[in-house]
């Protein structure tokens, strides 16, 4: 990869990064005026960010097709909820489980990606639904004979992200500004989003990324160049959990509450879909694609409802209904007309580049 | 055998069924260092099955192999890559979707160390090794001719460079012995030229070269011995000319070049 | 013993339906090796259609006998689904049959996204219950019971099998269809058009998923636009069990995964069965005692799980299932 030095950064391209860092600071407040509901989607909007980015490690580097990775999200939750909550009665703090989230959904995806691995392309996609239900399933019934999960009513009260006395769930007046509970936990995820954003960068420019790549373009050529796809894949899966797993502890923390409802085989399908939207192994790609598909509802609910209401008087189709067919007919249509996704990477457009320039 | 033999790679009694096909019987044959060694014999003779048998892709029924002075068996592709033996496809395998250049830089994989904590954290000795990565890559792009077209992706490349970008590629990994199957195939005489003056260059930079090709002027100008199968079997080994000149050979191939593609085709 | 054989004819029933189901996924992953994921979807899309028209025509009052009721929804889902088979593999897959294997999988995924959501906004989010038809009159066979409902069933799958292997073994399609199984390239040059073979798989599958679609409902009684998932994920698991492209392979694991499933889930409860360990804590104890000395770790609630650990362990240990794969080896 050609990228760019540290020391070679044009001033235009620092203009850019200071204007957009503005603009990151200051969005929450831009959209509490339409409500501190808009100030939580762009909550979610980071938190699908990080999961679609996990994902893309394992779907758009690696090219191994997984139908359960919500599952290793489901794990990351349920750590920090039955760690952090009265529920047991334990209350660990964040920055000591956040790793332990990320640690344990790693061991999950090892446990299942170890044996699985070796299967055709198709047969893992199966399996990983499979274990994505198996892990739903699980966390539904373990309430009995002992209550580990609580089972489908899922685990209440869970702590807030706390640091001393100064918990991310309050309001808070500082300097003069009050800032909303949401507020205060959009600024830390953003900074989480964007170190899981950097890590991730990183990763593809990197010896790993490369050999994730060559998997992906042809496994027996990359045996054949020394690459021991094994390790090299079970290490995509291993990442990929990670990232679920941090996500998953961060959305236990700003809900307070998890439930195994919100561990679907959809969820695995729409992270799925923000990938594929997006264009499979670029990270702007796939991050333009989990904002896109994460603002989607709301922009549902806030057209499609008056327009039917509007225009039949009442709302025949309701906003959920129409997204998930709307993210099925995305998946469709992306495969067969742009197989590279909204934003396509940037070789391919290099290349494009290349082409326009001699012709 | 010590490591400072003559002999690269010894192979003794190799054989592979394949169902009801015997691919590969009995067969031995060994590689001196600095050589390019050949390896003919009419389509469907066995000459990509003892590459994949060598290249562990297969696991010989019978026989093994010695390399540089150590048994190698039962080893995984990325084992045998690792050992030393690099090797190209007859139908080309590049990593379509990737630039030249990246190309060459995952041949360098074995020969760098960087982890999941050098990625992240790119500390100094990560950068380094990527820096040299890049250079090198760059070098070998250069090497075979290609480097005007480093961050063209591999799809993209005309054909004969596609298989200049698979030997810059597998140069990467720093093999003892560089395994090319059919490097020709599909080339124009001109193509085919500036080849044969690429696999003089490597050799006389020190690598070893196993070369499958049914370009026989280009076989018989090049390599410093051949060995010729038939039906799985070796039916002979020696120079270029003894080859040529013996009976078996010829009556394998119905008495010449000009039929010897269109046999068994 | 009689339960025992109770559970093997309840499997039998169910088995026959996960077989037809398997039959779809195998005929079209033997041909051109792709898991239809919307497969399970066609199922129940064929279960909906023949309600409606049962519905419509009770509703109607026509005086018509029971069986020509269900005979005409299961015409009309039949032709239905057979439709939507054919549409589906020319919009959604054709176009990607030589695209990079990843490509057809996610928008198999997005089409039975697609399938169930139109089905959702058609037929609504209640389950809706199958009128009986059919008095499920028990027959008393060694000791157990089976109704004509399930002799019906298991009847009519035999019936449609044997079918389906004349067509196969028998007919000039049948042989295009093994041909192309084998080798698509050779088969399209000695003359077969392929897209008709594929499309047929395609067809034929869906029309015994319609069928398939039907009794299940019938058994049940009820229909939900979510019922495709878990049935498809279970007669894939049949599929593979048997040995995928296997169209015996099918049949047999669709049978046996029903008949190890039901008495399965129930042995799992009866071996985590707690209660016999020694040093259980005092609250384990008297939960213990309080339940009759029966305190499973794992319930029945887990049977589907059961049916993911055997696809997942069969995958694992025996990657080309009981009776072998029949895919010829494109690497």
């Amino acid at each position: 990869m050609n990228r760019p030095r540290a020391k070679s950064i044009p001033p235009k391209v620092w203009a850019g990064v200071v204007l957009l860092a503005l603009a990151l600071a200051l969005l929450p407040f831009v959209a509490a005026f339409a409500g501190q509901a808009w100030v939580r989607i762009l909550n979610f909007a980071m938190l699908y960010i990080m999961l679609a980015l996990g994902l893309n490690i394992v779907v758009g580097f690696a090219g191994l097709l997984d139908l359960g990775y919500i599952a290793f999200y489901a794990v990351g939750a349920y750590v920090y909820a039955l760690l952090a909550s009265p529920h047991f009665g334990i209350h660990l703090p964040f920055w000591v489980i956040l790793p332990l989230s990320a640690g344990i959904a790693c061991a999950f995806g090892v446990l299942l990606g170890a044996p699985t691995l070796k299967l055709r392309g198709d047969y893992l996609a199966i399996v990983t639904l499979g274990f994505g239900e198996i892990i739903r399933i699980f966390l539904n019934n373990l309430n009995a004979p002992l209550n580990i999960t609580n089972g489908p009513q899922g685990v209440n009260l869970i702590d807030p992200f706390r640091i001393g006395s100064f918990s991310f769930a309050r309001p808070e007046v500082v300097l003069g500004v009050a800032f909303s509970g949401p507020q205060k936990y959009y600024y830390l995820l953003l900074l989480i989003t964007i170190g899981v954003v950097v890590v991730n960068l990183r990763l593809q420019n990197s010896r790993l990324g490369r050999a994730w790549e060559a998997i992906r373009e042809d496994e027996i050529a990359a045996k054949a160049m020394g690459i021991n796809t094994r390790n090299i894949k079970l290490l995509a899966f291993a990442m990929g959990a990670s990232f679920g797993g941090i996500a998953g502890a961060v959305f236990s923390a700003t809900q307070q509450f998890v439930s195994p409802e919100s561990f679907g085989l959809f969820e695995s399908i729409i992270v799925l879909a923000m990938v594929v939207l997006g264009g499979m192994g670029n990270i702007p790609g796939v991050i333009l694609g989990a904002i896109l598909l994460t603002l989607l509802p709301e922009v549902l609910r806030y057209t499609m409802e008056p327009l039917q209401n509007a225009l039949f008087g009442r709302v025949i189709l309701d906003a959920e209904t129409i997204r998930l067919l709307v993210f099925g007919i995305a998946l469709v249509a992306i495969m067969l007309y742009r197989p590279a996704g909204l934003w396509p990477s940037a070789v391919r457009k290099r290349e494009l580049e290349v082409k326009g320039g001699t012709a | 055998m010590s490591v400072n033999s003559s002999v690269l790679l010894a192979a003794t009694g190799i054989g592979k069924r394949f169902g009801g096909v015997q691919a590969l019987t009995d067969v031995s044959f060994s590689i001196e260092r600095g050589e390019i060694y050949g390896l003919i014999g009419p389509n469907g003779a066995g000459k990509t099955s003892l590459f994949n048998v060598l290249t562990g892709i297969y696991m010989p029924d019978s026989g093994n192999f010695t390399f540089d002075g150590a048994p190698l068996d039962r080893l995984k592709p990325n084992e045998v890559a690792e050992r030393g033996i690099a090797r190209t496809f007859q139908n080309i395998r590049l990593f379509q979707n990737l630039s030249a250049l990246e190309n060459v830089m995952i041949g360098r994989h074995i020969r760098t160390r960087a982890g999941v904590f050098g990625a992240i954290f790119r500390d100094r000795q990560t950068l380094a090794e990527e820096a040299s990565i890049e250079s090198r890559s760059y070098e070998l792009l250069d090497y075979v001719g290609v480097a005007n077209r480093a961050n063209h992706l591999a799809k993209h490349l005309a054909y004969g460079d596609q298989r200049r970008l698979e030997i810059a590629r597998a140069l990467a990994t720093e093999p003892k012995l560089l395994a090319l199957d059919e490097p020709a195939a599909g080339m124009n005489a001109t193509e085919t030229k500036a080849l044969k003056a690429l696999l003089d260059d490597i050799r006389r930079d020190g690598t070893t070269i196993l070369l499958i090709e049914h370009d026989m002027k280009l076989v018989m100008s090049i390599c410093d011995r051949v060995l010729v199968l038939d039906y799985g079997k070796k039916i002979a080994e020696g120079s270029a000319a003894e080859v040529q000149r013996d009976p078996k050979v010829v009556a394998a191939y119905l008495g010449g070049e000009v039929t010897l593609n269109l046999r068994r085709a | 013993m009689d339960t025992f054989l109770q559970q093997i004819i309840n499997g039998l029933t169910l088995g026959s339906v996960y077989a037809l189901v398997a039959l779809g996924y195998t005929m079209v992953y033997g041909i051109i090796g792709l898991i239809n994921f919307a497969h399970g979807e066609v199922v129940m899309i064929g279960a909906m259609v023949s309600l409606s028209v049962i519905t419509a025509l009770l509703g109607a009052h026509v005086q018509l006998p029971s069986v020509l009721i269900i005979l005409a929804g299961l015409i009309v889902a039949v032709l239905v689904c057979m439709t939507l088979a054919y549409g589906m593999e020319k919009i959604a897959y054709r176009p990607l049959r030589k695209a990079p294997r990843l490509a057809p999988l996610i928008t198999a995924i997005g089409m039975s996204i697609i399938l169930q959501n139109l089905a959702l906004m058609i037929w609504g989010r209640n389950y809706l219950t199958f009128p009986t038809l059919i008095e499920p009159t028990p027959h008393n066979i060694l000791g157990a019971s089976m109704t004509d409902l399930q002799m019906l069933i298991v009847a009519l799958a035999g019936l449609l099998m044997a079918g389906l292997v004349f067509i196969v073994q028998r007919t000039r399609l049948g042989m295009a269809m093994r041909a192309t199984a084998q080798n698509p390239q050779v088969a399209g040059l000695m003359g077969i058009d392929i897209n008709v073979v594929i499309s047929a798989a395609f067809v034929i599958g869906a029309a015994l998923a319609a069928v398939a679609g039907l009794m299940v409902m019938t058994y049940y009684g009820i229909a939900h636009y979510y019922m495709g998932f878990l049935l498809g994920l279970k007669a894939f698991t049949a599929a593979v069990l048997g040995g995928i492209g296997n169209l015996a392979g099918a049949m047999l694991g669709g049978i046996l995964l029903s008949i190890i499933e039901a008495p399965g889930a129930g042995y799992i409860g009866d071996v985590s069965n707690i209660c016999g360990f020694p040093c259980l804590g005092d609250t384990l104890q008297e939960k213990c005692t309080a339940s009759d000395g029966q305190l499973s770790l794992f319930g029945s609630n887990y049977q589907d799980v059961f049916a993911f650990f055997v696809l997942i362990l069969v995958l694992i240990f025996r990657p080309s299932g009981l009776l072998g794969e029949r895919v010829a080896d494109r690497a």
